[in-house]
């Protein structure tokens, strides 16, 4: 089966975030971007799924900065297409986004698509499911243990409290990957960098649609919280305070 | 008035209904109030009848019985809810952030044509706009949207007070045909699978000592465990240490894990993203240790330092010898 993997790139949310003068937005241009976890979940997935039953891979981005090294960093992982999707503005709402890709698609072909379960970025639900209803297929969210039978697809669903369900579906479908089957794989830089001089990556434009987000009003950080009593001291002073606070709490035993 | 109504999508696994629908009646009463609207919640399934009985939240149950609505079906419910909503709009249609809600969201959103906002913690109305903020960032920002006339909302799990929906006896209960929609579904629901016991309950653990990602490898894992002993506790974890598989299923806290209240959390490298908060935050008492000052878990916490957890933990350990 013919596998395609859209992949995002979201702020680094180990760095400060900064947001810009009219506090409408976060400082786009102050951030370092890295591909959302999820993907590069989704692309293990993919990519095991491909080992295992043949057929492609074929992964995709909206154009920005980050973007080139994100796909030939998927192709180095062991995709076999990569296209770069110009034509919309890098930071657009994720309803504009699935009509993007849903534009893109027309000329990708797939049976299967994995996209991460969500990005930390994201205001207007699913892009996986944005799209999959957009396209008319079906779409299950959280998914893990996805594999191939003949034609069809079978997958766990994963449910609050460890609880799975179980489900079968003929192509074509959308799947929002939870967790790939083992850890994501690194790919060797070398590799990436080979990979960036050789080999190019392809570009669809797509006519890029009408914003329909919902209005923004601010963007701010959360202070409204109780908020911890941060404890003071050295070392031995904080663990002396968790020590009394545990044992106070945790009652008589 | 039916433009002022807000429906409520029931959760449930095998006919339980879940928290988190309790915690969307009490939102949506309020929005619905405001609104001069009535609540209504839609109850999909197959032989639901006891679940309605708790449902007193609402003014209505807007049930649809269909056995392709056995286990969570997400194809059917959205054609489900379509043909609910077609027979009796509302203008705001709340759903939640869960597994469940994420598949109902977006494609209630597309199917409808009204715009979602989503991971919204609270909403209210402002004459005709509804306001809604929402939680980004793994909880390190928050957004406002505004939107006007019909919308969908997806409310962040644990965002809002299950007590203030959850009221016993059964409102009226109408019965929606079931779309035929239903009888031709390409998704297959083929079964439930119930997680095996674990070692330990952590939903009954008085004193929870809780890694995150900051305890950085296996090899770690037993200082925690000698932590939790020390304390008369287990040790629990986030997501990603599962997924590392450092630590069973059965240990893991959050919104795919289980949902604690134990006396005492210690939570050691946890950044505290709401799906990590969701399982968490009813705690006695809840202590962080984080290096990141930043870190959304000190908005939840009761105390907190940023002292380094490998600095922290060998000196409990000490004064607790
Ligand atoms: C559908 C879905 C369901 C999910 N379900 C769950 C769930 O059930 N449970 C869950 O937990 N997550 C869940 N997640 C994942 C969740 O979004 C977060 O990714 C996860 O909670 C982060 O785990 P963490 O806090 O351990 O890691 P991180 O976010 O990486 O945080 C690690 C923290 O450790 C701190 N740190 C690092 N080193 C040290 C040190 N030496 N001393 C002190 N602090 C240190 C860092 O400052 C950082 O804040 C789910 C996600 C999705 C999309
Ligand atoms: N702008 C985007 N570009 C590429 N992929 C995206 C984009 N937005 C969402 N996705 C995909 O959808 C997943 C979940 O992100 P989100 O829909 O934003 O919650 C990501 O892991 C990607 O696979």
């Amino acid at each position: 089966m013919n596998i395609a993997v859209p992949i995002k790139l979201v702020p680094d949310l180990v760095e400060e975030l900064e947001l810009n003068d009219d506090g409408s937005d976060l400082d786009h241009d102050a951030l370092t971007y890295k591909i959302n976890e999820f993907c590069d979940h989704a692309l293990e997935e993919a990519l095991q799924l491909k080992e295992a039953h043949g057929g492609s891979v074929t992964v995709l981005a909206l154009d920005r900065d980050e973007a080139d090294k994100a796909l030939f960093t998927a192709l180095a992982k062991g995709a076999d297409r990569a296209i770069k999707v110009t034509g919309i503005d890098e930071n657009t709402g994720t309803l504009t986004a699935a009509h993007a890709f849903r534009a893109a698609l027309a000329g990708v072909e797939f049976d299967v698509l994995l996209t991460g379960v969500q990005a930390p970025d994201d205001r207007e639900g699913q892009l996986g499911v944005l799209l999959a209803s957009l396209l008319e297929i079906p779409h299950v969210s959280a998914v893990s243990e996805v594999s191939f039978d003949g034609g069809t697809v079978t997958l766990h669903k994963e449910f609050a409290g460890g609880v799975l369900a179980r489900y079968q579906v003929a192509p074509k479908v959308v799947l929002g990957i939870q967790s790939a089957r083992q850890a994501p794989r690194y790919a060797p830089v070398s590799r990436v960098r080979q990979l960036m001089k050789e080999a190019s990556l392809d570009e669809i434009e797509v006519e890029s649609p009408t914003n329909t987000s919902p209005e923004v009003r601010r963007v701010f950080r959360p202070t409204a919280g109780r908020g911890a009593e941060m404890l003071a001291g050295t070392t031995e002073d904080v663990a002396a305070r968790i020590a009394e606070l545990v044992l106070a709490h945790r009652g008589a035993r | 008035m039916s433009a002022s109504n807000v429906l409520v999508v029931a959760e449930h696994l095998d006919g339980v209904l879940a928290e988190v629908t309790f915690e969307l009646l009490g939102l949506g009463r309020a929005l619905a109030s405001a609104a001069g609207g009535k609540l209504e919640v839609a109850l999909l399934g197959s032989g639901m009848d006891q679940a309605a009985s708790h449902l007193g939240g609402a003014d209505r149950v807007l049930s649809v019985d269909h056995a392709s609505l056995r286990g969570f079906h997400p194809e059917a419910c959205v054609a489900a809810l379509v043909q609910v909503l077609t027979e009796h709009p509302a203008r705001t249609v709340l759903t939640s952030t869960t597994s469940m809600g994420m598949d109902l969201a977006a494609a209630l959103a597309v199917r409808l044509q009204r715009p979602l906002i989503a991971y919204a913690q609270d909403a209210r109305l402002e004459g005709d706009l509804l306001v809604a903020t929402s939680q980004l960032y793994g909880g390190k920002l928050l957004v406002e949207s505004a939107v006007e006339g019909d919308c969908v909302l997806s409310v962040l799990a644990g965002a809002n007070p299950a007590a203030a929906g959850r009221v016993d006896g059964s409102p009226e209960v109408v019965a929606v045909a079931a779309p035929a929609a239903l009888a031709s579904c390409r998704l297959q629901w083929l079964e439930q699978i119930k997680p095996p016991a674990g070692d330990v309950d952590i939903t009954q653990e008085t004193v929870l000592v809780c890694v995150g990602r900051g305890i950085e490898s296996e090899d770690n894992l037993p200082m925690a465990q000698e932590l939790a002993t020390a304390l008369g506790g287990a040790v629990c974890s986030s997501r990603p240490i599962v997924d590392n598989k450092w630590l069973p299923k059965t240990r893991q806290v959050g919104k795919s894990g289980l949902r604690v209240a134990p006396k005492v959390y210690l939570a050691l490298g946890v950044s505290g993203a709401p799906e990590h908060i969701e399982g968490m935050k009813d705690a006695g008492l809840i202590v962080a240790v984080n290096t990141d000052a930043t870190a959304p878990i000190f908005e939840h916490a009761h105390y907190g330092t940023t002292e380094d957890l490998f600095d922290v933990v060998p000196a409990l350990l000490e004064r607790l010898r």
